[in-house]
């Protein structure tokens, strides 16, 4: 039972009519950052909400560090961290201002509360704005702070909820940044997003969640592997070509190539990368056939995304 | 507690006593008391931080007490006879409880912005007592309309207002007001969870005007058509209305009704009937976002 971080098992809540979760389960190792990936609506939110005990659930079991979410809400709270879609400050106050208010609500003291505050300004790098109103903040700064007041009591587990989203590319790395050296200092992270990229840059494990149910769980990598391996892709310059890049691709790949005419573009599994990527381009020039592109494209979570809640719509 | 101490995250400075929340150590009302205080501090350091908010937030009941009292004020008269400075001897009272009244406002736009923010949701996420979050926003504003009483009351002296009830009517007439808007308190916190949004809050105001206007804030509800009149005058907002005049020794208006011959008396009950009926409702609500 214990050892897992976050265990939870067939979890059912429902919104009126609707089930947002319906029977999910999840297990998440001590110490890894956890990805929970699903489309909007697929019940990311809803499961980090009943974790955190803002809601209730209908049936199943949650845990967190081993302690019932349903029973002792009160204990769970004080070993989690939250950081939620919106960066949930108080925008009247400085940064500074609100972890010590922060400090002062997880009963630290105001001694203790004062010169947390001022590490965690420090560690996620907002010492120079700390006095400053945070309704001057730009995004990434209100994100980091945010990140801080989940961290004042340092949370045995720390739930993100879409933590980058509405972020620019800057304010994306900064959090990363921030999120993985929280992990590095043993804090499990429970990641919920949308960005594949995030989850797989990120996460050691994902859960992909869709219509409220865990429809897989792996590693990035294996989740990749499960959509097939590498593909040698080739865009023709004319469409007239493209029997001839076709036939080249087949001489040259094991696998079936395939061909989509609306994008010009042909393309085959293949097992050694490198040696087929030159073995077709030289193949192509030797018989004089033009192309716009060739290249290896490895298939991305977005890939394994679609296949897998496609293979649960079309079941 | 601190069982199965499996990961110990490493920069906590205080070694291992400081992994179990501190919470259960002094006991549960301990930390009532002191997480309502701290929610107290946060609103109060909002205006530390920018004082002219309160006087924005003064600005209507400023900018009418200027507009009734010196642009409409010569061609009004207040109840019994008089003339301006005895019309404004009974405004002032009725702007008092004027701002009061829509106080309500005020708590249901930080109750909602809080919500939509999801600063509400980090609080109930947090070991902290859920009762400061209702019991806090009580005293804030609480103390908050007492600073806006004193600010509007040197406005009203410095304009001329004269109330003569003694020290102890004066001290009795600013509790009934602060009485007024302490359920008002209930009402705006109920009403901050039901909206859905600040912008949707902004239209609360459609609703508080009118409920505000037809009493004996401005005129007599003795001027008024029979059916609106009787509207007026038992409205919560004129017992208080009257109350306050009676009180602080300027002109009542009175009409001879029995809820305005017993407005003192109004101004008690009528506080502790909506006290009874939307504290319940507000707490419900809250605790209905764990749904």
């Amino acid at each position: 039972m214990s050892g897992w971080a976050v265990r939870v098992e067939g979890l059912h809540k429902r919104y009126g009519d609707k089930a947002a979760l319906d029977g999910f389960d999840l297990a998440v190792r001590p110490g890894t950052v956890h990805g929970l990936l699903g489309p909007n609506g697929a019940g990311k939110t809803t499961a980090v909400r009943v974790l955190a005990t803002l809601c209730r659930y209908g049936g199943g079991r949650a845990e967190v560090a081993g302690v019932d979410v349903a029973r002792e809400p009160r204990r769970v709270r004080g070993l989690i961290g939250l950081t939620g879609q919106y960066a949930a400050v108080d925008e009247g106050l400085t940064g500074r201002q609100n972890l010590e208010m922060f400090g002062r609500l997880f009963h630290l003291g105001r001694r203790r509360a004062r010169s947390r505050a001022g590490e965690l300004l420090e560690r996620f790098a907002l010492t120079e704005a700390a006095d400053k109103g945070v309704e001057g903040y730009s995004g990434g700064m209100r994100r980091r702070l945010d990140l801080a007041a989940s961290m004042v009591l340092t949370p045995r587990v720390l739930f993100l909820d879409e933590p980058t989203t509405g972020l620019d590319p800057r304010g994306r790395g900064e959090v990363w940044d921030a999120v993985r050296a929280l992990v590095a200092d043993g804090t499990t992270v429970l990641l919920t997003t949308q960005y594949l990229e995030e989850a797989d840059r990120l996460a050691s494990r994902v859960t992909v969640i869709d219509r409220g149910r865990a429809i897989a769980d792996d590693t990035p990598e294996a989740l990749k592997n499960r959509v097939g391996g590498d593909r040698i892709e080739v865009v023709a310059a004319d469409a007239a070509d493209l029997p001839a890049v076709a036939r080249v691709v087949a001489r040259v790949c094991q696998g079936e190539p395939r061909t989509e005419v609306g994008e010009r573009r042909v393309h085959a599994p293949v097992a050694d990368r490198v040696a087929a990527l030159t073995e077709v381009a030289r193949t192509l020039q030797d018989d004089g056939v033009p192309v716009e592109d060739i290249g290896l494209r490895r298939p991305s979570l977005d890939d394994v995304f679609l296949r897998l809640t496609g293979e649960k719509a079309s079941a | 507690m601190s069982g199965t101490g499996t990961i110990t995250p490493g920069t906590v400075t205080e070694g291992p006593a400081a992994r179990v929340p501190p919470t259960e150590r002094p006991g549960r009302a301990y930390w009532a008391v002191a997480d309502c205080l701290t929610l107290v501090r946060r609103t109060l350091t909002h205006y530390a931080r920018k004082p002219v908010n309160i006087v924005w937030q003064l600005g209507f009941p400023i900018v009418s007490v200027l507009l009734y009292g010196y642009v409409f004020g010569g061609a009004m008269k207040p109840p019994g006879g008089g003339g301006a400075s005895d019309y404004r001897d009974f405004l002032m009272p009725g702007m008092f409880v004027m701002t009061m009244a829509f106080g309500f406002m005020n708590s249901a736009l930080a109750v909602v912005t809080d919500t939509e923010k999801g600063v509400t949701d980090r609080f109930r996420s947090m070991p902290m007592a859920p009762s400061a979050l209702v019991s806090g926003r009580w005293v804030t504003d609480l103390l908050v309309a007492a600073a806006e009483l004193a600010i509007l009351a040197l406005t009203a002296l410095a304009m001329g207002w004269r109330p003569d009830g003694g020290l102890a009517g004066g001290l009795a007439g600013f509790a009934l007001l602060l009485l007024l808007r302490s359920c008002l308190i209930w009402v705006g916190v109920w009403l901050g969870l039901l909206v859905p949004s600040v912008e949707a809050a902004g239209g609360l105001y459609a609703v508080a005007f009118p409920l505000t206007m037809v009493s004996s804030v401005f005129v007599a509800p003795s001027t008024m058509p029979g059916w609106l009149g009787a509207v007026a005058a038992w409205n919560p907002v004129s017992s208080t209305a009257a109350a306050a005049r009676e009180l602080f020794g300027n002109p009542v208006g009175s009409d001879g009704s029995w809820v305005q011959d017993n407005a003192v008396l109004m101004a008690v009950v009528w506080p502790l009937a909506i006290t009874a009926v939307f504290l319940p409702l507000a707490v419900r609500r809250f605790q209905r976002l764990g749904r």
